[in-house]
């Protein structure tokens, strides 16, 4: 199982070597998830609409191994965008990929960008 | 400026820095830390959390930069060998000597591990540092099904539950004849080693280890009995050992059982340079072997060092409360009660295991200690009591056995502390700290004691009474304690149900622009959608990101991350052809099938890709949404009534369908459980749902507000004999007073429970109509019953709905990490 964690490292916006051209905008819901594959990773991705603004996250909930992140209801803490997993409502930072309920592993955030109606997520391969 | 060595970046070298560099300039101390192990201090307390996923950077206390930002010279993966005193130099592995004006030794202890022949076979670890975890985690994956724990302490039974959670085979081994004997009497250790015995772990007491067998790794274990264990691992936790080698080294006096002497300013006798603190220092014969008293020491040293006041160390409190093990074990005080004269009052309840003990002096007046196991839930308080010295109540049992006769219990509140009573240990925060906090700053939120005081940020056994004591001086200033749904919006659920209905307001997103701050979050998300839905009865799926997962995609996610799929059968009552569908369908697809308690069945391990096409099946032989995903109706349960039953005195299951198909769908605070029975002997269970009717011979009694599940509570009676259309109308106006006052995530047995007035005044609600809101309740009623439609069949028939129902938005492929394995004959979510 850990090995499945390893595989998410977080992606650091000045380091990106590859931006994956994942979907057009209207694939995702206004305010909530959806999942991505590239290569063999599965990468959630969210639209906050109210803010403008796009994150990426494993789509891996490191609780209890679940590929559910994407499924999660997502919000705020403070200024602090986050999602929470379906299953047990654990909270993770989508900044940070802290978890901010509870002592979990932290997750690997991605950076987003959108360009001509298309989202891209990069990755330092 | 004065020169600092710091030997050793445990948790406590680490708290000294932390002490030292907030309390004077940087530029009045040069400071240098050497650390053996490879990462800067991190959580041990914390270490077993590495078992369930935690990284070596989640547990670190700081990372290395906080040493750059303090000016703290970091020097890890360095081994101090020698103290040369008289040039006041310490030196490393490596042969570099560094001067200090003052040392600090915190060098901590380390395993001890007793001389038993075969000790360094492979397979035998200790557990004490992140390397020792690594060796464990890598050695039980690939060469171990059993494990043996030698030592049954507080850390010898955490050892277990970690090594037990890999899925190998456990066994703790103690020398003396029960559990924990450091902090338990023997009625409580028992108590404990029956609970662990049923989680698994085979306990084997009054074991003496002669010797650990095995041809280079080991295959078991020798007692001295003559009896033998065979398994494939051992971890030894037999206890600590300080690391006083170095001061031995430099004649610095050690005591007996190990650790550098010191006096109660935490110096050594020989040298007043050399302080120190931690598990290496030994006061008055004694090593403290936790954090807190370590923290203590530090911050003592550091005040010290800066010309602040200081406290002498004069000893400190050893109580604990066991972390992890899924056994609440606490003991506090002097557990035994032998320290001085005393009585003690015992409660035992060996079916539901539970062992609770109290020392009290022989004059009756104070608390001297105790030991609580399987329910700790007192521990907070009554620590505080035994260290406050606090009065009694004149029963002392109502400490351990809750007040009786509806009094409040005794003297058990928060209120009842002294301002000096410490709060949390770890951090040594005081209640008269907390208050001031919150009475002098304003401060309103937990999060915000937490990150000014610390409270709370170590063992996090004092969260219960942060909590309280938040809550309790809040009400104490008249500060009304609102029951705010969360941050984003400042209104019960109560408030915000009006406010929907009253400006009209059908989404989310208005809500939250017109009463709300923030993006929301997981709380106000599902429990606005749940009010959206019991006042407009719109489809839910058009604001499918704010529904549970179970709600968005209108199935119940289970392990795995697949979903299950349950058709609606009203009351029970299903024909042959429609039982063959549902098989062909699970045939078809695959789907492990179970009956459910609420009379139906339940398919499972279906992708979420799969979903629309199964129900497009189920639809299309006539089935509909069972809901069993949603905050809503469930099943109305019933027995076969007067039509088959030769007991029966009403046609139960046709009532029950009745009932069933005029609620079905309806949104509520939490799930709806109905059941009808035949006649008085109640086959179908109606006490215990939150509305029942049970036949009579002049028509029926209904009952409501019961509960199963983990608390179980029976239904009241709330009137007798009625026909069938005044028994609907009733259930009508209950269960809209209901989802209009309850709170989200409530049952309706708690919320009766915490109804003012209990069932009498919701008899006069409901039958009475004292508040004459009755007719307008059934027309709510009426208006969700006109607008139900099956949530699964609008979204079969519409492509736009059904394109949301798939795994990856940019792959058309199902999640390729799901998998099943077989049981049975049917198949499970693989583990
Ligand atoms: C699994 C586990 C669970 C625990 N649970 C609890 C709990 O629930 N509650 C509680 O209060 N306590 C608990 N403890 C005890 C607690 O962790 C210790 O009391 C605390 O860590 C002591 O801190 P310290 O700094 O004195 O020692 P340590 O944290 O051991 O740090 C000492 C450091 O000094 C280094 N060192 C030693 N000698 C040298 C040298 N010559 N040169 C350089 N570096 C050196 C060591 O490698 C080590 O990193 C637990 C301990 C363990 C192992
Ligand atoms: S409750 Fe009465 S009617 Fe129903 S099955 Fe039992 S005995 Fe028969
Ligand atoms: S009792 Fe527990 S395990 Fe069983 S179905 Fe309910 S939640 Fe799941
Ligand atoms: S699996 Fe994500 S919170 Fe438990």
């Amino acid at each position: 199982m850990t090995t499945k964690l390893e595989m998410y490292k977080t992606a650091d916006n000045s380091k990106i070597t590859t931006w994956f051209k994942a979907a057009p905008v209207s694939a995702l819901p206004e305010n909530g998830g959806a999942c991505i594959k590239y290569k063999d990773l599965q990468i959630a991705i969210y639209k906050f609409s109210r803010r403008n603004e796009w994150y990426a996250c494993q789509n891996l909930c490191p609780h209890k191994m679940q590929m559910a992140l994407s499924r999660g209801m997502i919000g705020s803490e403070g200024d602090e965008p986050k999602v929470a997993c379906p299953f047990h409502k654990k909270t993770f930072s989508l900044k940070s990929g802290q978890n901010l309920n509870g002592d979990c592993a932290a997750i690997a955030t991605y950076p987003v960008k959108v360009e001509e109606g298309y989202v891209y997520v990069g990755f330092e391969d | 400026m004065t020169r600092i060595v710091v030997i050793g970046n445990g948790m406590v070298g680490y708290k000294f820095c932390e002490k030292l560099r907030a309390s004077a300039p940087a530029s009045d101390f040069k400071v240098t830390v050497f650390g053996e192990e490879p990462w800067p201090a991190y959580d041990r307390v914390h270490l077993s959390a590495y078992f369930s996923g935690a990284t070596a950077d989640d547990l670190l206390l700081a990372p290395r930069s906080w040493y750059e930002e303090k000016d703290i010279d970091l020097r890890t993966n360095e081994l101090i060998v020698a103290i040369d005193r008289d040039q006041k130099t310490v030196r490393s592995h490596t042969g570099v000597e560094t001067s200090y004006d003052k040392l600090v030794l915190a060098t901590g202890s380390g395993a001890f591990v007793p001389p038993v022949n075969g000790v360094e076979k492979k397979g035998v670890f200790v557990y004490r540092s992140l390397e020792d975890l690594d060796a464990i985690i890598d050695f039980g994956k690939k060469n171990a099904k059993s494990a043996a724990v030698m030592g049954g302490g507080l850390l010898g039974l955490e050892a277990a539950k970690a090594v037990m959670d890999m899925g190998l085979d456990t066994h703790v081994i103690e020398f003396a004849p029960r559990l924990m004997p450091r902090q338990l009497d023997e009625a409580g250790a028992a108590i404990l080693k029956a609970k662990l015995e049923a989680l698994g772990i085979g306990i084997h007491l009054s074991k003496n280890t002669k010797q650990i067998t095995g041809n280079g790794k080991l295959t078991g274990l020798d007692f001295a009995d003559g009896s033998r264990l065979a398994v494939d691992m051992l971890v030894i936790s037999a206890g600590i050992r300080p690391r006083d080698e170095l001061a031995k080294g430099c004649g610095l006096a050690t005591a007996p059982r190990g650790g550098l002497v010191v006096n109660e300013f935490l110096q050594s006798r020989e040298d007043k340079d050399i302080f120190a603190i931690g598990e290496v220092a030994s006061y008055q014969e004694m090593v403290y072997g936790l954090v807190a008293p370590g923290y203590e020491m530090a911050s003592q040293v550091a005040n010290q060092l800066c010309g602040k006041e200081v406290r002498p160390f004069l000893g400190f409190d050893m109580s604990t409360k066991l972390k992890l093990i899924g056994v609440d074990v606490a003991s506090f005080g002097d557990p035994f009660g032998e320290a001085e004269p005393s009585t003690s009052i015992v409660y035992e309840n060996k079916t539901r295991g539970i062992y609770k003990r109290i020392n009290v002096s022989k004059d009756g007046k104070r608390l001297l200690g105790g030991v609580l196991v399987g329910d700790a839930a007192a521990y907070g308080i009554l620590l505080q009591m035994t260290q406050n010295k606090m009065p009694l109540p004149p029963d002392p049992e109502d400490l351990i056995l809750g007040a009786r006769g509806g009094k409040e219990p005794a003297g058990a509140g928060v209120e009842s502390l002294p301002d000096e009573a410490q709060i949390c240990s770890c951090e040594n925060v005081s209640k008269g700290a907390i208050s001031n906090l919150i009475k002098i700053d304003g401060i309103s939120k937990v999060d915000e004691i937490k990150s000014c005081t610390g409270a709370g940020t170590g063992c996090g056994g004092c969260m219960p009474m942060v909590n309280d004591l938040l809550k309790q001086q809040l009400k104490a200033m008249g500060k009304q304690v609102k029951n705010v749904l969360c941050e984003h919006f400042e209104y019960s659920r109560q408030e915000l149900l009006d406010l929907v209905k009253v400006k009209k307001i059908k989404t989310y997103d208005e809500l939250l622009n017109r009463v709300g701050k923030g993006d929301g979050c997981e709380v106000c998300k599902p429990a606005v959608a749940s009010i959206l839905a019991s006042t407009w009865n719109e489809l839910i799926v058009k604001q499918d990101s704010i529904q549970d997962t179970n709600d968005r995609y209108l199935a119940n996610i289970q392990k795995g991350g697949t979903y299950s799929v349950v058709p609606r059968i009203p009351g029970g009552e299903i024909t042959p052809e429609k039982l063959i569908v549902i098989g062909e369908v699970a045939k078809k697809y695959k789907l492990y099938t179970k009956v459910t308690g609420g009379q139906r069945i339940d398919l499972f391990g279906a992708r979420v890709d799969q979903l629309p096409d199964i129900w497009e099946e189920l639809i299309h032989a006539g089935f509909e949404s069972g809901h069993a995903y949603g905050k809503s109706l469930r099943t109305v349960k019933s027995c076969v009534g007067s039509t088959w039953c030769r007991y029966g005195v009403q046609d139960a299951v046709s009532f029950a369908i009745q009932v069933e198909e005029r609620y079905r769908g309806l949104r509520s605070p939490h799930k709806l459980k109905g059941a009808v029975s035949g006649c008085i002997r109640e086959c179908a269970e109606a006490q215990s749902k939150d509305f029942g009717i049970i036949a009579t011979e002049k028509g029926w009694n209904l009952y409501v507000c019961g509960n199963g599940g983990s608390k179980p509570q029976h239904a009241k009676l709330l009137v007798t004999d009625v026909d069938s259309a005044t028994c609907l109308k009733y259930i009508d106006r209950f269960l809209m007073f209901y989802i209009r006052t309850a709170e989200p995530l409530t049952r309706t047995a708690t919320w009766l429970n915490k109804l003012e007035g209990g069932l009498e005044y919701l008899r006069d609600v409901v039958v009475n109509d004292s508040l004459g809101i009755g007719e307008e309740l059934e027309r709510e009623m009426a208006f969700m019953i006109q607008t139900y439609a099956c949530e699964w069949k609008e979204v079969v028939n519409n492509p736009e709905l059904r394109a949301k129902f798939r795994h990856f938005v940019n792959d058309t492929s199902g999640d390729p990490t799901v998998s099943f394995q077989e049981m049975r004959g049917q198949k499970i979510p693989a583990s």
